[in-house]
């Protein structure tokens, strides 16, 4: 039964091991979508390229239909998993904070590294920056707390805080994910392209 | 032969890889019980070197001392560890495709120095972002999402919707 880890089904010490293991899964998956350059990256936003709407929205319905598969088979408890305190204000206003970034930088955090991994000095620059903007949260962190602190609502999914049927709501996000990828596809035709 | 415009790179299906990647998702969940991350090990590393550097500054600071303990390290992490990794994994995929070599990326109609400017204070934007929102892409909104949790949904919704928003004013650098 799953979580294996903190249920004591794999030992602990192996937590580090799968840490590097799935980091290099990850990192390479990344890389192979193209998500180093970040003019690839970039082109979501102004639609000559819709890979990361495409790789993210895929990634986010297989696994969470994989996740709620593997409970309903009982392999895995989901109300074990870990799930992100919900901070209302926070997670809107750090959201659009990052918003801005990702479209100034053409990055993100974790395709930056993978960037970096390649060689590209943008993409260590960026890193650089981050830590420039972690420190500087942190420096400042009374004037943040307010925001980072309040509207708590709890480590709350859409099941718990809406009451909807996880199965129904997965399935429809799954439409809306085949939705989106079908009107990007006919939007790309009409936008000119950009080569990099 | 007609000369047909196109990428310098082949990269995967985006599908294939998005599939992938949900099937990463799940085996982390699966066996750590927990999601993927990445500015969380950024996070770690700020405060590993101003812990070493001003030890009373960080330990009075309350945001630091979160993140400090007596018995280990602030690097010794789990997202720490998956953040080497992905440093390996994408060298060998780069590897793989001879796509390796040291270069400032950006578009023919800006310069070097200008893109990285902007590289650096979108990065900064974004650390700032991250820690009040407690995640990044890979943390809050992809392993979020997976779990349905709303923080996931809210973080996605405001990531993206306000790079829309955004666009118009950045896009010199990019079209």
């Amino acid at each position: 039964m799953g979580p294996l880890i903190p249920n004591g089904v794999i030992p602990y010490e192996w937590d580090s091991v799968l840490a590097i293991l799935i980091g290099i899964a990850f990192g390479f998956v990344l890389e192979s979508s193209g998500f180093s350059s970040s003019r690839k990256l970039a082109g979501v936003f102004y639609g000559y390229d819709f890979a990361v709407l495409k790789v993210f929205f895929t990634a986010a319905v297989v696994a969470s239909i994989g996740l709620y598969y593997m409970d309903y088979l009982g392999y895995i408890r989901v109300a074990e998993l870990y799930v992100q305190p919900t901070y209302l204000w926070g997670g809107i206003v750090g959201g659009a904070i990052m918003g801005v970034g990702f479209v100034a930088a053409g990055f993100c955090p974790g395709t930056a590294l993978t960037s970096v991994a390649i060689g590209k000095i943008d993409a260590m620059v960026y890193v650089v920056g981050i830590m420039i903007g972690v420190f500087i949260f942190a420096e400042f962190y009374t004037l943040f707390q307010p925001l980072y602190e309040g509207s708590f609502l709890g480590n709350i999914t859409v099941v718990d805080s809406f009451g909807v049927n996880p199965y129904w709501f997965i399935f429809i996000l799954t439409i809306a994910a085949i939705l989106a990828f079908y009107l990007t596809d006919l939007l790309g035709k009409k936008i000119k392209k950009v080569f990099y | 032969m007609k000369n047909i415009e196109q990428n310098k790179h082949i990269y995967w299906n985006p599908y294939f890889g998005g599939f992938l990647l949900g099937l990463i998702v799940i085996f982390t969940f699966y066996t750590t019980g927990r999601g993927l991350g990445a500015s969380g090990a950024m996070k770690s590393g700020v405060v590993a070197v101003v812990e070493t550097v001003a030890p009373t500054h960080a330990a009075n600071n309350a945001y630091y001392s979160k993140f400090i303990s007596e018995d280990k390290s602030p690097l010794n992490t789990w997202l720490v560890f998956e953040v080497l990794g992905m440093l390996i994994g994408g060298m060998i995929s780069g590897g793989l495709s001879g796509r390796i070599g040291l270069r400032v990326q950006h578009s023919p109609k800006i310069t070097s120095r200008r893109r990285l400017y902007f590289a650096l204070g979108g990065g900064a934007l974004f650390g700032i972002g991250a820690q009040i929102a407690r995640g990044c892409t890979s943390g809050a909104a992809l392993s979020g999402m997976s779990v349905l949790s709303v923080g996931g949904f809210i973080t996605t919704i405001a990531i993206f919707g306000t790079g829309y928003i955004a666009a118009y004013f950045f896009r010199k650098n990019w079209i």
